[in-house]
Formats: structure tokens, sequence, C-alpha cells
């Protein structure tokens, strides 16, 4: 009997306990259950979605806290950086007392303190290829927030491929686009290859008013609540700008173009194999680079050319090794006429082959992830008794 | 018919024109348009952006009037 009461009593207890949940909750969200066409049915929506966000500086921000004041169940926050003293004019999730700490902790303690409905999943991460497809599984709709195109293009070939809804926005000084591309159309439809590298700069290169990434952000938040709730209209095939200066709206229709359709990766496995850094013209220079026994190793397994572009009298000459003598002046004016596979640029001290290995990278789009440059080169050789 | 028409421009384009907006003579067609706008702003030529005629990507060359509608619009990178 005793037990039956007590047991009577702990789920009284639980019900009472979920109810009162249910009516803060209600009261949470009251304002926006009350409207017409969005009711309960959208609230229980949002409660059950799962958002990514990545990038978590002037556009991730405003999406995070209108995502998370809007109820969202669960949002994932992906970036790697640290709260700078320049990001505050505009990133409001974070203070001055953040400086130097990572942003996704930083946005993760902030907006539980704001909502504790909702579940944050932080990801101290730089969102790469690599990564991206398995992070992406988890959610329903991506939110592309990032500031540099390799990123962008990435994400953008992340979700056609699996078909995730991605919300996209960038800002530029006092005008932002914001997009949805949502199964028919992606951003390869509108731009099919990235610009040049310095060609369109970043915040922090070409500054940005602080109020506007916060408009662009709320746009964003906003396409993302009308897709997961169904309501209204989103911008899926169409592209916003928006103007702070002179408030003008510009939408064009974005229609799917053969090109872009062709430039998607088609599988997982291709996927995987992009090389967005040098795509976007950004070489990491830590990816070409090979030590010296690195580079004995790759010799020793045969299948690569190793291109000396010294000039023809310097010395030493190498032993023991195959090797063809191109002097780098030559070979900058010639660089459309090599055609190689795999290939290791080496000169005295690893600074001439690494402008080698740079230039034939972007020069032979076919050649990429398979260019290398000897790190101190043929001084490191002799350090290391290698071929000498 | 009106002897100018009016091109927008977007984003860093503004950076290559001047402007948000420049006129330039009326042409029949987009390529005609490219040209004249080549011309005028050489550095457009190694610029990444898309024309839209009245809200409308175009990709090849495509008949305008008067009452047409002309952009540039780039892409942005900043967040």
């Amino acid at each position: 009997m005793n037990v039956r009461r007590s047991h009577y009593f702990h789920h009284s207890r639980v019900v009472k306990s979920q109810l009162m949940q249910a009516n803060r909750s209600y009261e949470r969200y009251h304002r926006q259950i009350i409207l017409k066409g969005f009711g309960i049915g959208a609230q229980q929506k949002l409660t059950g979605a799962r958002v990514l966000v990545v990038g978590a500086g002037g556009l991730g921000c405003p999406v995070l806290m209108a995502l998370t004041g809007a109820g969202v169940g669960t949002i994932g926050i992906a970036d790697d950086s640290r709260v700078e003293l320049s990001n505050l004019h505009r990133q409001f999730l974070y203070t001055t007392h953040d400086i130097g700490k990572p942003k996704t902790g930083c946005a993760k303690a902030a907006l539980e303190a704001m909502n504790p409905d909702v579940s944050i999943v932080a990801y101290h991460t730089h969102l790469t290829n690599s990564v991206a497809l398995e992070i992406i599984r988890d959610y329903d709709i991506v939110i592309d927030g990032t500031d540099n195109f390799q990123t962008r293009y990435m994400l953008n070939d992340a979700c056609a491929l699996t078909g995730k809804p991605l919300v996209y926005g960038a800002v530029s000084r006092f005008e932002g686009q914001v997009a949805v591309f949502n199964g028919h159309v992606n951003y390869r439809d509108l731009f099919p290859h990235p610009p040049k590298s310095g060609e369109v700069s970043n915040c922090s290169e070409a500054g940005v008013l602080g109020v506007l990434p916060n408009l662009i952000g709320n746009f964003m938040a906003n396409e993302c609540i009308k897709l997961i709730t169904g309501t209204g209209e989103t911008l899926s095939g169409k592209m916003l700008t928006y103007s702070a200066l002179d408030n003008n709206v510009f939408i064009i229709d974005i229609t799917p173009t053969a090109e872009g359709f062709t430039l998607l990766p088609k599988s997982a496995t291709d996927f995987l194999r992009m090389d967005y850094p040098s795509l976007c013209g950004v070489l990491n220079d830590e990816s070409i680079e090979i030590d010296a026994k690195e580079f004995s190793r790759l010799v020793s397994s045969g299948d690569i050319s190793v291109i000396d572009v010294r000039e023809e009298e310097e010395m030493p000459s190498l032993k023991n090794l195959s090797y063809r003598r191109i002097p780098l002046s030559f070979l900058l004016k010639n660089i459309d006429g090599l055609k190689e596979g795999a290939v290791v640029f080496i000169c005295q001290s690893g600074k001439r082959s690494l402008q080698a290995a740079r230039t034939y990278r972007d020069a032979d789009i076919a050649n990429h992830g398979q260019t290398y440059s000897l790190k101190d080169g043929v001084n490191g050789l002799i350090t290391q008794g290698l071929f000498v | 018919m009106s002897n100018t028409i009016t091109i927008l421009f977007f984003g860093q384009l503004q950076d290559i024109t001047g402007s948000n907006r420049a006129q330039v003579s009326m042409a029949s067609n987009t390529d005609l348009l490219r040209e004249q706008l080549i011309a005028q702003f050489p550095l457009l030529e190694e610029t990444t952006y898309v024309m839209t005629v009245d809200r409308k990507i175009v990709r090849q060359n495509t008949p305008v009037d008067e009452r047409s509608e002309i952009a540039l619009l780039p892409p942005f990178s900043g967040g």
C-alpha cells in the first residue's frame, strides 16, 4: 500500500513537473504561438528541429540568438576561432570578458542561459570536407554563416550531396546576401567557380557595418524558421540582396544550370577527394611542404618525379637520385607545358621550390594534391646525409 | 527610345565602377552591354559576377530594351 502510494505520489510529481514545464514553454513562446498560421503545431516543429550553424561570427551570432529564442530544439555550432576585440561591435553573443576564449564555448554558455529548453552542441573545429558529412548527418538544416569561400563551397557541395536545405548568408560592407538552397538549385548555379583568391575581400579587409550582419543573420534565421514550420514563403531558388545604405531589397531568381550540376561532387568519395582550399586559391603550404625523410620515402616508393629548380651551375648535384633540372625562371615561363603526375620540386633552401610548387598547383588543376616542395631543400638533405 | 540605360552594381563591383549605378549607351542585347561595360571599366573583365535582366540571371546573349532593369552582382564572402 505504502509502495503504491509513494509510486502514485512520485508519478503525480512527474506529471505536475511536466505540466509546469509545458506551461513555462507555452508562456515563453506564447507571442508566436498565438500568431495565425503558426500555433502550437509550428512550435512543436521547432522543438523537434535540429539546425547546424556553421560560423559563430557576425552572421552566426544573430542566427544562434534568434533560433535559441524561437525554441529550436537542438542547435549545433561549428567554429574554431576565438573571440577578438574587433568582433565585439557586431557579435553580440560575446562580452569583453570572452576575449581570447573559443567562440563555441562562450556561445553555448550564453545561449543556454537565454533558453535552457534548447540543447546546444558545440564543435570547436574548422569544418572541412573530412568531417562535414558526419556532422551534417545529425541535422535537418544547415546555416552558412562562414566568412570564406572554401567553407562556403564545401558546405554547398555537402548539402547538395546529402539533400539538406542550406540557408546561405554573406555580407560585404553595407550589403548582405541571403538565399535558400533547397534541392533544385545550389550556390554553384549562381557562381559555378570560386572567385580568384584576393578578388573578394572579407570583413577584416573590407570592413563591415556592425548592424549589417545582424540584419542579415535575422533574415537567415527567419528563412530557417519558415523552412522548419512551413510558414510563409522562403527564398528557395532566389537570392535577396539588402543594402543598409538605402534599404533597397533586390531579389533575383536562381535557375538550375548544367554547369552548377556538373561541378558538384556526385558521391561521398568524390566529396572527400575535393581540395577546397586550392579550389579557392588558398594554398596551404603545410600540405605542400615535405621534409627530407618524407622526401626520401616518396622517392624510394618510385612513382614521383623530382624537379630541381636551381640554376644550372648550382652545387652540389645529388647522388642516387633520378631528377631533372629546370631552373625556376624557365619553369615559371613554361609552367603550362609541364604535365606531371606526382611531383616534388627541390632547390637549395626550399624557397624557390615552394614557389614552383604553388605555381604548378595553380596551373595544373588535374595535379591537385600531388605537388610537393622539399622543405629546407638540398641544405636539409645535407644535414640528414641523404642523396649527397 | 532613350539613348542610355542604367546598370546597377552591387558589393565590391562598386570599387571598380566608383558608384552603385552607371549609364551606358542603349544597346539591343546583353553582349553589347557587356562590351560597353568592359570598355568603360576594364577591371570587370577579370571579376566574378552574374548579370541579371529584370532580376533573372542571364548566361547567354539576351535582348534588352529601355524598360529592362540590368544589374551586376558579385559573390560576397564576409560573415
